[in-house]
């Protein structure tokens, strides 16, 4: 089996454990700790944000810029608006700065 | 009060009411399903790889980062771990849900689990928080056209990536970090959110300057994780957990 089967088959596992993982454990504990919670729930923007420090690290002023519009746009508009302001201050950028 | 007492029209009525209200998830995610079919195939998939990995994991987020980190020649376990990482919100879902649909037979809760992404436990819970029953075909109802048109729609996605003569151009190799910039946002509402971000950000960026890709990823989570399990918590905290409902992840 390829590399990359392997890594979709194993991802798919994962996945699965965390879907039916919660009710076959969390619900079986009356209370988890509440530092454990604190952990578990900071764990989604941790990882994420880690995608995307290291990238603005390397970026030039389209992608800084569009990555600004990004976060202020996400002040009020859902996730597609932002996405899609975002994409459109990039893709114009870089048509004009180059 | 059991799924299989319900008559045969009635459990038709449900389905449809499910699938009515999967019409904005569709429509939302539509945009995150052609993009990870573009960028796996960017980042060296195959069509039918890429079709695979939306039928089989079927979670919008976990599925780029997933192709993100492959593109960058990181070590398998370290990509099906990330996989994990960004999909272990579920577990609280899966903790929540499972209170509403434990009247079910054991396959049917098995293939519901399979199912459980953030609209669909939004839902869920909301049917629920009405003091309706969350039944089968209600929730297969929602499921199914979600599913069908994320793996359709990655598809198409992927078919058309191959076509795109300058990647560059049209901005998709910064497409992603843009994209979970926008689901960092969305993750704002929780407690002790700047902080965790702030310490994530910083640590990554030092890891990925000094130790190298791809263990800055883990080293910034870490950082993020145990900066929040260390700092005092509130007793009257509650989980904030429909924050990304608009798209599949």
């Amino acid at each position: 089996m390829s590399t990359t089967l392997w890594i979709i088959f194993a991802g798919a596992v994962a996945t699965y454990l965390t879907r039916i993982g919660g009710h076959l454990v969390i619900s079986r504990f009356e209370r988890i700790h509440p530092r454990v919670e604190a952990g578990l729930n900071a764990v989604p923007a941790a990882v994420l944000t880690t995608l995307v420090a290291p990238a603005a690290l390397s970026a030039g002023p389209a992608e800084l810029a569009a990555l600004a519009v990004a976060v202020i746009v996400s002040l009020r508009g859902g996730l597609l608006t932002m996405f899609l302001a975002g994409a459109a201050v990039l893709i114009a950028m870089r048509h004009f700065i180059g | 009060m059991s799924v299989e007492a319900i008559p045969e029209g009635a459990r038709a009525s449900e389905f449809w009411r499910g699938a009515r209200l999967s019409i904005p998830v569709v429509v939302a995610s539509a945009p995150f399903a052609v993009l990870f079919g573009a960028l796996a195939i960017d980042n060296g998939f195959s069509v039918a790889e890429a079709t695979l990995m939306s039928a089989t994991i079927y979670g919008g987020a976990s599925q780029l980062v997933g192709i993100e980190l492959f593109g960058h020649q990181v070590a398998p376990w370290l990509v099906v771990l990330s996989i994990f990482a960004v999909n272990f919100r579920h577990v609280l879902y899966s903790a929540a849900v499972g209170k509403r649909i434990d009247h079910w037979p054991l396959l049917k809760q098995a293939i519901g689990y399979f199912f459980l992404v953030d609209p669909q436990y939004a839902e869920a819970e909301r049917k629920g928080e009405n003091g309706e029953e969350v039944t089968f075909a209600w929730y297969m109802g929602l499921a199914l056209p979600i599913y069908v048109f994320w793996l359709a729609e990655s598809t198409l996605g992927a078919l058309f990536g191959r076509l795109i003569p300058d990647p560059h151009a049209i901005g998709l190799d910064f497409l992603l970090p843009i994209y979970f910039l926008g689901l960092v946002m969305s993750f704002r509402k929780r407690p002790r959110w700047l902080p965790i971000v702030i310490a994530s950000a910083a640590a990554s960026m030092i890891a990925y300057k000094t130790v190298g890709s791809p263990w800055h990823v883990s080293i910034g989570a870490l950082a993020g994780v145990m900066l929040a399990a260390a700092l005092p918590v509130r007793a009257d905290e509650t989980v904030e957990t429909e924050e990304a409902v608009e798209v599949v992840s």
